[in-house]
């Protein structure tokens, strides 16, 4: 810590850090634009101007570009100081045009508040201002105004600096320089709404937001996007009683104040006029209209009437974990069966995802020398936490290793990559662990060796044995200093696995194998049923077979996002009984006897824990459309038909019994997250809990893939998924479906790019048009999965790929 | 007046035919500095020499040479820079430098990479110069056939590339930074300083930037030792130097001549005076960034130190002379207009400052002046530039801004009445 004087007071502030921050930690503001706290400083604005004395005098310099000294003197307000000040606005607003009454900035805009803080009040400039044809799209989600431009830069730097997608570009010189992308290449990036969010004056407008509100008109409150399981800090906000914007909150162990397009444009669907407003009841074959009580009647009385093990739960991953704690509940005490998953066969071993030790944090990225990066492409699935890996690889020294089937994202900024023919992955591990040094492997060992080694890892595609995944994270677990990132993608995938839905789990991360965790759990539930539960797989294979007869289903779409499409709709069309509570009628809910609306995202209050195993807190800005109700209500009325006691009155109570029941949930309440210190979120376990699973994820000793076409079946960010579908801005943006080669395959089997082929496996076939891709291995094939085009295809390990009606 | 000694132009004024070619560079002595450095002398030694000889930087900050040097910490790679971008309105010495004695320039660089322990030196020359670049590439080219650049040289061990580049027609890329940007590809934009080149320049390494004609020195300093350079001319204004001459002024050209004398020595005896007989009205005294002299300051001595105790600097040593019939409101635009368009755009003050300027004296010379624009030059260039001192106090990144307020602060000091003139009787200039 130094000691420095800003206008006369005396402050202790860490050595080096940028003088403007320091002064604003102590309450002292110094105006600026281009400044932003997540990126490096240019000082091109000139607004945050200070005067420092030095040994050679006064001088004038920027605040943002000064690291502090000891014994540094600062006057932030002197008459120097003052006019530069209002010289610069003034500067800045001989060529800004007057469009605050039509600019969506206006009423949160930097630049009207610091005229009206710092600016002269009229301005001398006679002359014609400079003017562009506006506004331009400049990709399908934003839109540019030149004029308004102050040219700070923030948005080109944003692009090059954190998101590593420079498609926006300063162009020509002096009073000419405009912000612009290159010829033919929109600005696509996965993170463009940042920029949007960071312009400090309305040169970047968002489509979905433009012309919707007036910040002034807007409620506002602080939640989690449950987009994915990063557990990213959003502001949520309506306006007239619709969301109309989602902006991201910094938050320093999460999302450090940035979103992916996805985060930040998936609302749309919560007010979509195709929301489930009403109760469904299917009478004759067709699904009308009816009320909640009939409705409830009847799933009552058809639950009822079946033995409990014989009914299966499916989902909770994007519900809060005070839904997923009723639900779980509900399924083994009232219906009374094990039989729970919340992952749908596309994830890994939940005790793993649950309890792995040690695990990492995202913070630890941070810290990292080295990280191991196996799994799925960050970029695609998990934006947010792409930013963070990229962040360590290029500003903080860390050491990127990515290993994947395809190019990723992160592959400019590794520092070592290993590709792999889907299938061979147990090799490259085996190579990777032991046996001798390649030319290949030799650094990559020399770089694990160096610990400390954060291992990130997960399916890198759908037809991937889960159990590979684990496997490398066996081997990372005796790097030195190594912690554990696994992954899985829906939004409160955690947090439904620690409330525990999932065969092997019981809630607070406690192992349902073996007799201590379900005695536990009897003392406060009754009796547990016995058997072990069966995953969603075998769910949906016991009703196909019959072994199993009904099925409820939470916000679920196994039709979808089973990776094998077909034996999920015969599932759910044998079955006797399903009943699905859902925000839309999607496949599945369409498939259903009995389909319940209940409330959502900007809906709910509640708990929801990310993949780091913190918990935060999501907030309700706005009641559900029509007669929805939430989840845990809509249970505690079908619990007491059905004869049993679900005790959920509230959220609240339902988190106080999560505290009592759930050992790794011990202290864990809104006050905590709201007011207790716990804002950031906290990771479980708490001091006041305990987690009693501790997971040592094994190498099973995979075997060799088959031989064949290894298909690479992974998630792209815009897919056909309902929320995106039913958000009208994201919905376009989903890329056309396609089956990529790479480009000596497609010569080798006399194939043409853009002609039709069939890929074709166990789970089913598609035709797809052919696409080229370089950053393949030769042997694969890639089709991005969850497009309207390629869903019937399903997952299987290899698959054969022959022109469309013809020959191979 | 005796003849000063002829450091830099002795060559190509006896033999300007073929100057510029290795055969003439050898048989003149040329690259005996370059054996004698290396094989007779340490590096160490060498930057003895320059820090002796007191050379002031010859690019218009007049910083010591030698001074600049000691600033280089000892970590490896360092790299040096060579600033052939002149583009201050007013100056065509280094053209002249390059385009006839680039061997010349070459030893420098090579004696001054040895001293420096730098193993790649670059040679940045202003795209608007193809002739400059392609003598210099050249002999750059020709010394590597000698074996004078390369590998090993003259068998001592010592490696040394040259790359020569070209800039794109911009005038800032000649402010150290800029430069150092744009031949990493990057947009020439200056940097922030600190931190300052010597401690992270070119590709984030050490690096050294020296003029064309402070380098082209090299040669005679080290052959005749830097004490003997610094005994030339006074002692903070040591050695000759180019001057450019332009403007209203009988014999236009460049002259190699040693500091101390008057203005109106340089004027009227070397630069012939003003043609016709017409009064002098006003000259810039190093390039198009300093602020004007008027007549009053004719027998004041032509100094780094005298000159910029007038509040004005010797800069480049570009000197343009403005006879009686100049506007000198026409004058101060077209100067204005040319940094207002060289202006990088990344600063606030700059971008819209400049260019605001241009726009006022463009009105005022239309006609269309109005009594409150007198102020109004000199606030928007105070927003530039706090103080209208030279050297400036600034807002901005880098001296350009301040540069295009020099000639507004000139004609408003001096020449007030002619401004006004303009404005209350509305007269239109063509």
């Amino acid at each position: 810590m130094v000691t420095i004087t800003v206008d006369g007071t005396e402050i202790q502030v860490p050595a080096g850090e940028l003088l403007i921050k320091a002064a604003e930690e102590h309450g002292i503001y110094i105006p600026r634009f281009c400044w932003h706290s997540r990126m490096k400083p240019v000082g091109m604005c000139r607004m945050c101007l200070v005067e420092v004395q030095g040994p050679r005098g006064t001088m004038l310099t920027t605040s943002c570009t000064t690291p502090v000294t000891d014994g540094m003197v600062v006057d932030t307000k002197s008459a120097v100081v003052e006019k530069a000040q209002e010289g610069v606005l003034e500067y800045l607003l001989i060529n800004h045009p007057l469009d605050c009454p039509v600019c969506d900035k206006g009423g949160e805009c930097p630049l009207q508040d610091q005229t009206l803080a710092y600016g002269p009040g009229e301005s001398r400039f006679v002359e014609e201002k400079r003017h562009f044809e506006k506004p331009i799209p400049i990709s399908d989600l934003v839109l540019l105004d030149r004029e308004r431009c102050i040219l700070c830069a923030r948005c080109t730097r944003f692009s090059e600096e954190i998101s590593g997608d420079p498609l926006i570009e300063f162009m020509d010189r002096g009073n000419h320089t405009q912000v612009l992308t290159f010829p033919g290449e929109p600005f696509t990036s996965y993170f463009s709404g940042n920029t949007v969010q960071i312009c400090p004056v309305g040169a970047l407008t968002a489509i979905p937001y433009r012309f919707k509100a007036r910040p002034w008109d807007l409620e506002a409150v602080e939640s989690v996007s449950l987009v994915d399981s990063v557990g990213s800090k959003v502001s949520v906000q309506a306006s007239q009683n619709a969301v109309v914007r989602i902006d991201g909150v910094d938050n320093e162990p999460t999302n450090q104040g940035w979103l992916s397009d996805k985060d930040r444009f998936c609302f749309e669907y919560i007010n979509s006029p195709q929301r489930l407003t009403v109760p469904l009841v299917r009478q004759d074959g067709e699904l009308r209209e009816g009320t909640w009580g009939e409705a409830l009647q009847v799933v009552a009385d058809r639950l009822g009437a079946i033995p409990g093990a014989a009914v299966a739960g499916l989902g909770g991953a994007r519900n809060t974990n005070e839904e997923a704690f009723a639900f779980g509940k509900f399924l083994r005490t009232v219906v009374v069966t094990p039989h729970i998953d919340a992952q749908l066969g596309d994830g890994l071993d939940p005790q793993f995802l649950a309890a792995v030790t040690p695990r990492a944090t995202i913070p630890d990225l941070e810290r990292a020398r080295t990280i191991l990066l196996w799994g799925p492409d960050l970029k695609e699935e998990y934006p947010v936490l792409y930013l963070r890996v990229r962040r360590a690889a290029t500003a903080l020294g860390a050491t990127l290793i990515v290993v994947h089937p395809r190019r990723t994202g992160l592959h400019d900024v590794a520092t070592h990559t290993l590709s792999y023919r889907p299938g061979t992955g147990p090799e490259v591990l085996a190579r990777l662990a032991k046996g001798r040094a390649t030319k290949a492997i030799a650094p990559l060992r020399r770089a694990l060796k160096e610990g400390s080694v954060v291992a990130i890892v997960g399916r890198t595609g759908l037809a991937e044995d889960p159990r590979l995944a684990e496997a490398v994270a066996a081997f990372a677990r005796d790097l030195p200093e190594a912690t554990i990132m696994p992954l899985a993608r829906r939004g409160n995938v955690f947090g439904a696995l620690d409330m525990g839905l999932a065969p092997t789990l019981l809630p607070g991360r406690v192992s349902a194998i073996g007799e201590e965790g379900r005695r536990r759990l009897e003392e406060h539930w009754g009796p547990l049923p016995e058997e072990m539960g069966r995953d969603a797989t075998g769910i949906l294979q016991g009703l196909r077979d019959g072994e199993l007869r009904a099925l409820v289903m939470l916000g679920t779409d196994p039709v979808r996002d089973h990776p094998d499409p077909r034996l999920a709709r015969d599932a759910l069309e044998n079955a006797e009984f399903v009943v699905a509570f859902d925000l839309f009628l999607s496949d599945s809910a369409a498939l259903a006897d009995v389909v319940l609306p209940v409330e959502g995202f900007g809906e709910v209050e509640g708990t929801v824990t990310n993949l780091e195993g913190r918990v935060q807190k999501v907030n309700r800005l706005l009641p559900g459309p029509g007669q929805t109700r939430v989840v845990w209500s809509a249970l505690d009325d079908l619990s007491v038909r059905m004869g049993g006691v679900l005790g959920a009155t509230s959220a609240t109570a339902l988190l106080e019994e999560i505290r009592a029941v759930a050992p790794a949930y011990g202290g864990v309440s809104w006050d905590l997250l709201d007011w207790g210190g716990g804002r950031e979120g906290v990771v479980l376990p708490t001091p006041e809990g305990h987690q009693p699973l501790e997971y040592i994820p094994v190498d099973p000793g995979l075997p060799p893939g088959p031989d064949g076409w290894g298909l690479h079946l992974a998630r792209v960010l815009y897919d056909d998924g309902v929320l995106t579908r039913m958000s009208p801005s994201l919905a376009a943006l989903a890329p056309e479906g396609r089956a990529y080669l790479h480009p000596a395959d497609v010569a080798a089997a006399s194939l043409h790019p853009g002609s039709t082929v069939t890929v074709a496996g166990e789970a089913g076939s598609v035709d797809l048009p052919l696409g080229i891709d370089g950053g393949l291995v030769p042997g694969t094939v890639y089709v991005p999965a969850n497009l309207a085009a390629t869903a019937g295809l399903g997952a299987t390990p290899v698959v054969t790929v022959t022109a469309a009606g013809g020959e191979a | 007046m005796t003849a000063p000694p002829l450091i830099l132009t002795e060559r190509m004024t006896a033999h300007p035919s073929d100057s510029h070619t290795i055969e003439r560079y050898e048989a003149t002595g040329g690259y005996a500095a370059l054996r004698k450095g290396l094989e007779d002398m340490t590096p160490e030694q060498v930057a003895a020499e320059v820090k002796a000889s007191n050379i002031r930087g010859r690019g218009g900050a007049n910083f010591p040479a030698g001074v600049k040097w000691g600033f280089l910490p000892p970590t490896k790679p360092r790299y040096l820079v060579v600033n052939g971008d002149e583009s201050e309105p007013g100056t065509f010495k280094d053209r002249q430098l390059m385009e006839r004695d680039p061997h010349q320039l070459v030893e420098g660089v090579i004696l001054a990479a040895y001293a420096l322990e730098v193993n790649h030196a670059f040679i940045y020359i202003r795209g608007e110069y193809p002739k400059s670049a392609r003598r210099v590439q050249a002999a750059v080219d020709e010394a590597y056939r000698r074996g004078y650049v390369g590998k090993d040289i003259l068998g001592t061990g010592f490696d040394l590339e040259i790359t020569v580049h070209l800039g794109a027609g911009a005038y800032i890329c000649g402010e150290e930074t800029a430069l150092l940007n744009s031949l990493e590809g990057r947009r020439g934009e200056p940097r922030i300083k600190p931190p300052f080149p010597a401690v992270e320049g070119l590709y984030a390494k050490p690096t050294i930037v020296n003029n064309v004609e402070t380098l082209s020195n090299l040669p005679w300093i080290v052959l005749n030792g830097g004490v003997e350079y610094a005994r030339i001319g006074p002692e903070t204004s040591a050695g000759t130097r180019l001057f450019s001459l332009s403007g209203h002024i009988e014999r236009p050209g460049n002259y190699e001549i040693v500091m101390g004398m008057s203005w109106r020595e340089l004027i009227y005896d070397i630069g012939g005076g003003i043609p016709a007989g017409r009064a002098l009205k006003t000259w810039i005294p190093g390039g198009a960034s300093a602020p004007w002299l008027v007549p009053e300051h004719l027998d004041t001595p032509v100094t780094i130190d005298d000159v910029a105790q007038q509040g004005t600097m010797l800069g480049s040593g570009a000197v343009i002379v403005m006879d009686e019939t100049t506007n000198v409101l026409a004058a101060a635009l077209r100067i204005v207009r040319f940094f207002a368009h060289e202006s990088c755009g990344q600063c606030t003050p700059c971008r819209e400052g400049t260019t605001w300027l241009e726009r006022v004296l463009d009105r005022i010379l239309a006609g269309e002046g109005r009594p409150s624009d007198l102020d109004l030059l000199l606030d928007v260039s105070d927003g530039i530039s706090p103080g209208l001192r030279w050297p400036p106090v600034m807002t901005t990144i880098c001296p350009l801004g301040p540069s295009a307020v020099s000639p507004v602060v000139s004609i408003m000091q001096h020449f007030r009445d002619e401004v006004e003139a303009m404005i209350t009787k509305g007269v239109p200039v063509a």
